[in-house]
């Protein structure tokens, strides 16, 4: 177990190595230069001020120097300075990210809590109108943009309530909050329950059909003791193993839902930063949406072995 | 035919993709002769019209008509979907065919390269590779096509694994076949069938990304009418005074993937049912 842990930490280190390594070159190979931005954007003419800017910026050092600088600021938790801003990379990223922290875990609940029960019924209930209904229902959802399903539900905001459930400053009251949360990880969290529904019912079916759930029945329990006691336990590991995989989805629909409904969170941040072409704070916030997905994934694994003897015998 | 028929029969909502996707695909090629108005052409007086008998669903804030738009922007995603798909799924499979059956180092280095694209999510790897190759047709595609490469590669890896071990493969190996050969000629064609699946599976979240993009206003560049770019010129401002601007490209977009899923699943079921869903 613990051998197991340490390789898979190893692995892990290997892996965001390689991001980092990824990331640094992929961004450096642009054709516009943050130089050039800066220089424009500030109304410079003179060249002379545009080294001037090139040379505080440091992007005339070679670019083994600047990845060594970053890894080593990293190190240190230094994660150097926006070049928009100016301001340190940490203090831009930290205050948002609980606020994208919180959207995240509401919209995983939210799938959680409305796709398991969905895929049970539509398993319990296979071949009815019900269970067609469903599954046309979760693919609907699987094919909506979800900045499209954002825009919809503003819109009905507007059109029953005359109001506009965006966000402007921290919300004040618990009423408030959950309409600024919970409306916006509802809507991220849609798709990923299509999904969850999905995979619980094809994973429900496939345990129906075992043994010991026949044995189960014709020692007579109930229906819904089978249901629930028996196959669902069972059924939902695989569904644990799709929430790391649903960690990086959500962080896409979260982007494009975020700008829809003007949350400042973590992944706004990285369109805005992109388009400045903000290099430390784009590799950084990249950097921290690797080591999230990463660790998640590591989590969601041990808690596999936790929850599944079977497979902890078997490593 | 007869088998077309027989398949249509039992999945009767593949049929429904089909169609979808067929009447989507015509509508790309013959945007020109569908579209009753040019996309481009912009009319003051008609900003923002609402529907009516002149314009069907409406015209954008520039006075262009939607409808023209739309039908227009179908190039696009058609565009984006197809190569994209291509691109990602044919490199994706080069790479799971060599590391398969190569195996050794190679394979090791492409397993990890795939560990380490895999640890970012799409969107933000092709937001990331947009951002660096600067935004152009060409350049959405290629953004995100290179996301999907390392999944194609693990499933086609995966398939040629067991393939490499089966008897027919021994065969040719002790007959003296050469390796190449034997990977292209006897383990590939096998590898079609789930590779088709997962292209086709693909299609829709292709779709999806590019309108993605577009949105966030680093996708497919202007005077080209996308689907995802609409929605974000008409944004949260039209919500109140014009919502078919926000209605309409959002429900093509939907209704497209929506036919690539359904199409997808039943081209799975009848292509490769062991994978099941």
């Amino acid at each position: 177990m613990l051998q197991y842990i340490l390789r898979r930490l190893g692995l892990m280190v290997l892996t965001l190595f390689g991001v980092s390594v990824a990331i640094f070159l992929l961004l450096r190979i642009v054709p516009g230069n943050i130089a050039d931005i800066l220089f424009d954007s500030a109304g410079l003419i003179d060249p002379a001020e545009k080294q001037q800017i090139v040379a505080d910026l440091g992007l005339d050092l070679p670019l083994v120097t600047q990845y060594a600088h970053w890894i080593a600021g990293l190190a240190h938790g230094d994660l150097g300075y926006s070049y928009v801003s100016e301001k340190p990379v940490l203090d831009e990223v930290l205050p948002r990210i609980p606020i994208t922290a919180r959207l995240a875990g509401l919209a995983l609940l939210f799938a959680v809590c409305t796709g398991v029960p969905f895929g049970v019924v539509s398993a319990v209930r296979q071949n009815t109108w019900l269970d067609y209904g469903l599954r046309v229902m979760s693919l609907a959802a699987l094919s909506m943009p979800s900045f499209w399903l954002g825009l919809l539900v503003l819109m009905a905001f507007v059109n029953w309530f005359g109001l506009l459930p965006i966000y402007d400053k921290a919300p004040a009251t618990w009423g408030a909050a959950i309409l600024m949360y919970g409306v916006p990880a509802a809507t991220v969290g849609f798709r990923s329950s299509a999904l969850i529904m999905r995979l619980t019912r094809s994973s429900m079916l496939e345990v129906l059909r075992q043994d010991y759930v026949r044995t189960a029945r014709s020692k007579g329990l109930s229906e819904r003791a089978v249901t629930f006691i028996h196959a669902l336990r069972n059924a939902v590991l695989p569904v644990i193993t799709t929430i790391g995989i649903e960690t990086a989805f959500l962080f896409g629909g979260l982007i494009v839902t975020e700008t829809v409904f003007n949350i400042p969170g973590v992944a706004r941040f990285l369109v805005e930063a992109i388009r400045w072409r903000d290099y430390p704070m784009v590799q950084n916030l990249v950097m921290f949406i690797a080591v999230v997905v990463v660790l998640v994934n590591l989590l969601v694994d041990l808690a596999y072995m936790f929850v599944d003897p079977r497979i902890r015998l078997r490593t | 035919m007869r088998e077309i028929v027989y398949y249509g029969r039992r999945y009767p909502l593949g049929v429904i993709g089909a169609i979808i996707l067929i009447v989507f695909v015509l509508t790309a090629i013959f945007a020109g002769v569908v579209a009753p108005y040019d996309p481009l052409t912009t009319n003051a007086r008609a900003s923002l019209a609402a529907p009516s008998q002149t314009y069907w669903i409406g015209a954008d804030m520039m006075g262009r008509d939607m409808l023209s738009r739309m039908i227009h922007g179908s190039r696009i995603s058609l565009a984006v979907a197809l190569g994209a798909t291509c691109i990602g799924s044919g490199l994706g499979a080069l790479l799971g065919l060599a590391s398969g059956y190569l195996g050794g180092w190679f394979d090791l280095i492409v397993q990890r390269f795939a560990e380490i694209m895999q640890s970012l999510p799409l969107l933000v790897m092709a937001l990331v590779i947009t951002a660096s190759l600067g935004p152009s047709l060409v350049n959405t595609i290629i953004a995100i096509a290179i996301p999907l490469i390392p999944n194609v590669a693990r499933v086609i890896r995966a398939n040629v694994l067991s393939l490499r071990e089966l008897n027919y493969v021994e065969a040719a190996r002790a007959v003296g076949m050469g390796q190449t050969r034997i990977a292209l000629v006897h383990v590939f064609p096998n590898t079609l069938a789930p590779l088709i699946v997962l292209a086709t599976a693909q299609l829709g979240s292709t779709i999806l990304t590019e309108a993605s993009l577009s949105f966030l206003g680093l996708g497919v560049p202007e005077p080209y009418p996308s689907w995802g770019r609409m929605l974000s010129e008409s944004a949260a401002e039209y919500i109140r005074s014009a919502p078919w601007l926000v209605i309409f490209p959002g429900l093509a977009i939907s209704l497209v993937v929506f036919g690539a899923n359904l199409f997808g699943d039943a081209l799975r079921d009848v292509l490769d049912p062991r994978q099941g869903d």
